[in-house]
């Protein structure tokens, strides 16, 4: 069979590999290449080494700005996310009238964009802010804040669904055994529960991880970066090196790249942490 | 009395719940809300009043921000690139991993490592040389963006069905070979009928990216097809400010589809959740 199948890569293999070529592929390549090259469009380019890698760094400080900021913020949204939607798991998961609907209420954020949930937040969040004479827009803590309140309304529920069935995984022989041997709440928790859950707690980190170091739609919606690029995270920043200023297109290609290894580094921490966990079971 | 405690205990709980649930709602019925009332009304501490006499404008915010952003027409683009590039997505790339899956050897593995490296690298990356290339060779328009989609989905969608393909005995396929079957006949009367359910879970979480993406639409065919999210964010216009008026009437109307979708689909959408969670 395997023969046979072979001649027909043109007709099984080649439509999909031609898109991703085109949509992909050498658009990675080039823009790799362009990295080390100055250019206004793409074909005028020229040699310049690793000139545009330093200029991400020298010509002004939004790059480590967005950087921090971005830090910080994934930081404290990987924290609030995973132990709200951890908790409401738990809790739903024990029999409470209308599970059902909160459930189905607590997931629907998370099929909105991020665009429609930027603009909606920011009329929210205006709203609370004007009665103490502020705005949004008036002190990079609102709009971080914001965007930490965002995050979490528009995830939780995602890693909610996700620990549930986590939590419904556990066989149920187990946790009569512990309340039979006299375990308290705490402990079942402790002993039973989270370690019998870690391969998902695993998943929901790394998700919520590669989802703060990615986020671009709510950033631009919520607060476009201002005030003064205060509020703008990586990928909001190469967006604008690209775009707002003429002859920095190479910075932003740089950017890019170091954006793309510091993702990638990301997925194979995670990579190795589920493989050897996979390993330990 | 420990199953007196135990019953105040849940109620506590299903309180807590309600707020939790007020939280995730209120937002939602603030914009509601707010899109009935005038621009004046809407700023400030004014966004948390109920329309009144005064403030209430009926459906002129949603009249006028129709026609602004000529909604429908948005919607329209939104729907056909969703639809077609989903439909694509799973047929193209389902030939792709049975292909990639059946026939051993260093290119389809090479193949394969590509394919899974594109799920990491993030859009910013592509971005700029994407837009202008796919502009030289004319992907610019409804049509090509399709193109574009299936190569970006290409990574997440084969990766799900060749673990699956993995999955499924030889034999069956081997035994429509030898009855005289071609690939072609084979594929589409023996494998693809048994990916149906990883079919549905990757039109699922495609569905949910296409629908709501915002860079590449605006990038690629922002500036003549505006679909949903590159519609929305263009009332912000250039500089002043923002009418948003308009802006509340169409985040109800971006919400409308997507609300329905979800409580039409639910069941689905969260299995297919799960599976992309356990697989990406």
């Amino acid at each position: 069979m395997e023969k046979t199948l072979r001649k027909y890569f043109a007709l099984f293999a080649l439509p999909a590999l031609i898109c991703f070529a085109l949509a992909f592929f050498i658009p990675m390549v080039w823009g790799f290449i362009l990295s080390f090259c100055e250019f206004t469009t793409i074909t005028d380019a020229s040699f310049v080494g690793l000139q545009n890698y330093i200029r991400a760094f020298t010509v002004d400080n939004y790059f480590t700005q967005a950087f921090w900021f971005t830090l910080g913020f994934t930081i404290v949204t990987v924290i609030t996310i995973n132990i709200l939607a951890f908790a409401l798991a738990l809790v739903l998961t024990k029999n409470v009238p209308g599970t059902n609907a909160f459930r189905t209420i607590f997931f629907m954020p998370n099929l909105i964009g991020g665009i429609v949930l930027g603009w909606i937040w920011q009329v929210v969040l205006n709203g609370v802010l004007a009665s103490f004479e502020q705005t949004l827009l008036s002190d990079a803590k609102y709009g971080f804040w914001g965007l930490v309140i965002l995050m979490n309304w528009q995830n939780i529920g995602y890693m909610m669904v996700i620990y549930i069935a986590a939590i419904q995984n556990i066989p149920a022989d187990m946790l009569e055994a512990a309340s039979i041997d006299g375990a308290d709440g705490k402990t079942t928790l402790f002993r039973i529960t989270i370690p019998s859950v870690m391969p998902s707690i695993t998943i929901c980190m790394f998700l919520t991880l590669t989802n703060g170091f990615k986020l671009y739609d709510q950033n631009l919606a919520l607060t476009n970066g201002a005030p003064n690029h205060q509020t703008e995270m990586l990928a909001l920043n190469i967006f604008n090196t690209f775009y707002s200023r003429v002859g920095f297109e190479g910075v932003g290609q740089a950017k890019a790249v170091m954006f793309t290894i510091l993702v990638a580094a990301i997925a194979l921490i995670q990579l190795v942490a589920t493989r050897s966990r996979e390993v330990e079971n | 009395m420990a199953m007196v405690g135990k019953k105040y205990t849940k109620w506590i709980i299903f309180a807590i719940l309600v707020v939790v649930a007020a939280f995730i709602v209120f937002p939602i019925l603030v914009v509601v809300m707010n899109s009935f009332k005038a621009n004046l009304f809407i700023s400030s501490t004014g966004a948390f009043q109920l329309p009144n006499s005064q403030s209430f404008v009926g459906t002129a915010n949603y009249t006028n921000g129709i026609d602004r952003i000529s909604f429908f027409s948005a919607f329209g683009y939104s729907l056909w690139i969703t639809v077609a590039s989903v439909i694509f997505i799973l047929l193209l790339t389902s030939m792709l991993a049975w292909y990639i899956t059946r026939v051993k050897g260093k290119v389809t593995n090479i193949i394969y490592y590509l394919l899974v490296f594109s799920m990491i690298v993030p859009f910013q990356m592509v971005m700029f040389t994407m837009s202008k290339f796919s502009n030289m060779i004319h992907l610019d328009n409804p049509i090509g963006i399709i193109v574009l989609y299936v190569g970006f989905g290409c990574g997440m969608s084969t990766f799900m069905f060749s673990g699956f393909i993995k999955s499924i005995p030889i034999a069956l396929e081997e035994a429509a070979m030898i009855d005289g079957a071609t690939p072609v006949r084979t594929f589409f009367s023996v494998v693809l009928p048994m990916l149906k359910s990883t079919a549905i879970t990757i039109a699922i979480l495609e569905t949910m990216w296409v629908w709501n993406d915002y860079l590449m639409p605006y990038l690629v065919i922002g500036t003549e097809y505006r679909t949903i999210p590159v519609a929305i964010q263009y009332l912000r216009g250039g500089y002043g400010s923002v009418d948003m008026g308009a802006m509340m009437a169409m985040l109800v109307l971006a919400m409308i589809p997507v609300i329905i979708f979800y409580l039409f689909c639910q069941k689905y959408i969260i299995k297919g959740v799960l599976a992309g969670a356990v697989k990406g």
